[in-house]
């Protein structure tokens, strides 16, 4: 896993959201998901965001993938309001959701499909399925993968475009340890090269702490932002570091989890 | 130590006391030697057991008994191989040598069972070998009338499904149309079709392709209409054009539902082909059957329901055989 999708020619994305609030109808009434989220992401920044299950994390994606539009309030990226989805804007999905019908290869190859670039670009192709070790499954279908290699499969599906605002929907949740570990590292690499912006949804503080520059710590639905933590530490970065760890401690302190095992 | 060579010993003596009885002569298909046995009896029977009135095609009968006999037992001699996909089929072969001559015995051989209602099988070879020129023209006839009429349907209710499953206008004004017209049977638009269409082959294609319209268009609606939610948002977010989310999401996704309308399809067409030719065409194998009946000839019938039975679960074989291999991703299909 050393290869590298080449460098976009536009740097990365920035984000604004203004006072966003959000809410879905049920049938008992309004559920409040979004209350007054106001964010800026810089251009190439790596931002991760924590928050306890159920709080809006997904659907705040959502809005800034321009899948949805919010209730009230504005997103914008680079400081023009999002209408709609744009190829320059990928949300890798909490939920693998490969195309069963077709294989490895074309699900990656989807995004270059409909925005007609397939020709001449499957060296692209290579490239992303060696980044998530999937060349020797090109041809396999989804129902032939593990869990951790479906998510694996739907990172390259995203990565293959060049996007220039990466949307995570905890995308290495099923991933054991290990592999995690080496596709963490593969992501700050990737991020550090090709510039792009990432916004990473993750209940993993460690793994926020060991990726991001900035953390955003929300409130149990409907979601506010309750906390910004910095890190600066250069990367690569230890997951032993004392100041991680301390970073650690405070993170968990804002998730009410005050009480250690 | 010394155990371990011991035991590597046994090892290799196995090995090689395996190998030298390995085949000399290839494995015996013994249920099939079983069969051919059978076919053996049932050749010998209708050749050596006089009839009741003699029939021209009795010793037809017992060559072609004789030559499933020979055939089944080469089979079985030669082993594996080729053939070994129908040695689970051992016992169908024997039980059919048993059926043929149940059958003979209680016709041609006794008369136990009365003509003409129950003719012997050597009367149904004998339609098989006199009227195999009407019997074929029939079959040909048929089909003439069913691939265009299916083919047609097929496509158009395919367009209509995913037109109806996609747009919302298209539903809103499609759906309550297939819901209200829909159940009514194909085969009740016969009377209006032969009015209003120039000829009655034109107007029984109209009707096949009736029948098979509906079912397919309520599917492939449905089935489009089903897509998980998720596979559009990927699609949208990846940059997919609305073309694009029909013709490289919806569909596919859709398809294992289309394939269920075209099987109900080709089902329903069946029976409005069979009627349409009774009623109207005067050809193919639903006019043969008429014409059978109206001259009492009973072995005409049974022999046009044999050749009927073979065309059409041969013709739903044939869409399985399509089936399975577009839909070759789906894990555990349902085999037919
Ligand atoms: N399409 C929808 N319709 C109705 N309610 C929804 C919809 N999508 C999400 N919700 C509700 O909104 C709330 C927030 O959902 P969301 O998926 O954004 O949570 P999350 O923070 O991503 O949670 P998790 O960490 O468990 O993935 C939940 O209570 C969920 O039930
Ligand atoms: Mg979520």
């Amino acid at each position: 896993m050393v290869t590298n999708l080449d460098a976009p020619a536009k740097a990365g994305l920035s984000i604004q959201t203004r006072a966003v609030g959000h809410w879905f109808d049920s049938k008992d009434g309004r559920l409040d998901v979004l209350d007054d989220v106001t964010i800026d992401v810089e251009p190439g920044e790596f931002v991760a965001l924590l928050g306890p299950s159920g709080c809006g994390k997904s659907t705040l994606l959502r809005l800034i993938a321009g899948l949805e539009a919010p209730r009230t309030g504005k997103v914008g990226a680079d400081k023009i309001r999002i209408v709609g989805p744009d190829p320059s804007r990928l949300l890798v999905f909490q939920d693998p959701t490969l195309y069963p019908w077709r294989t490895v290869r074309e699900n990656v190859a989807l995004g270059l499909e409909a925005t007609g670039q397939i020709k001449g670009s499957q060296a692209r192709i290579d490239q992303a399925l060696d980044l998530v070790g999937l060349r020797d499954f090109a041809g396999a279908l989804p129902n032939e993968l593990s869990g951790g290699m479906a998510q694996r499969a739907a990172l390259a599906r995203v990565l293959v475009n060049n996007p220039r605002l990466l949307l995570l929907d905890e995308p290495l949740g099923k991933l054991d340890s290990l592999t995690r570990m080496t596709l963490q590292a593969e992501l700050v690499k990737l991020w550090k090269d090709a510039g792009f912006t990432a916004l990473l949804v993750t209940h993993d503080v460690e793994e926020a702490l060991l990726l991001a520059q900035r953390i955003l710590v929300f409130s149990p639905r409907p979601a506010r932002v309750v906390r910004e933590i910095r890190v600066g530490a250069a990367y690569p970065r230890h997951r032993d570091a004392p100041e991680l760890q301390a970073l650690r401690r405070e993170i968990l302190v804002s998730l009410g989890h005050d009480h250690e095992l | 130590m010394n155990s371990i060579a011991e035991t590597d010993r046994f090892a290799l003596l196995g090995a090689s006391s395996q190998d030298k009885s390995a085949p000399i002569l290839p494995p015996l298909w013994r249920g099939g030697l079983a069969a051919a046995a059978g076919w053996a009896v049932a050749a010998s029977l209708t050749w050596f057991w006089p009839d009741l009135t003699p029939w021209a095609r009795t010793d037809l009968l017992a060559l072609l008994e004789l030559g499933v006999t020979l055939l089944l037992a080469a089979v079985a001699l030669s082993g594996g191989g080729r053939f070994a996909l129908i040695h689970p089929y051992n016992r169908w072969f024997g039980a059919l040598a048993g059926i043929l001559t149940l059958w003979q015995v209680l016709t041609a051989k006794t008369g136990l069972l009365p003509l003409p209602f129950f003719p012997p099988p050597q009367s149904i070879l004998e339609v098989y070998t006199d009227d195999a020129a009407r019997l074929f023209e029939s079959v040909w006839r048929s089909l003439f009338l069913l691939i265009p009429g299916y083919a047609i349907g097929g496509i158009l209710g395919f367009t209509t499904g995913a037109l109806i499953g996609w747009s919302k206008a298209a539903n809103y004004w499609g759906h309550p149309v297939l819901r209200f017209v829909g159940p009514l049977p194909a085969t009740a638009w016969l009377p209006i079709a032969f009015f209003f269409f120039p000829g009655s082959h034109s107007a029984s294609t109209f009707l096949v392709g009736l029948a098979t319209f509906f079912p397919v268009a309520v599917l492939t609606a449905s089935g489009v209409k089903g897509v998980n939610s998720a596979y559009y948002d990927i699609a949208r977010t990846l940059g997919g054009s609305e073309r694009f989310l029909i013709l490289k999401v919806a569909v596919p996704a859709a398809l294992p539902n289309v394939f269920v309308g075209l099987f109900m399809g080709l089902g329903s067409s069946f029976a409005v082909l069979i009627i349409a030719e009774m009623m109207g065409v005067k050809a193919g194998l639903g006019w043969y059957l008429q014409w059978a009946q109206g001259w009492a000839a009973y072995a005409n019938l049974y022999g046009a329901l044999i050749v009927m039975a073979l065309l059409f679960s041969g013709l739903i074989s044939l869409l399985f055989f399509v089936r399975d291999r577009v839909l070759a991703w789906q894990k555990g299909i349902v085999r037919w």
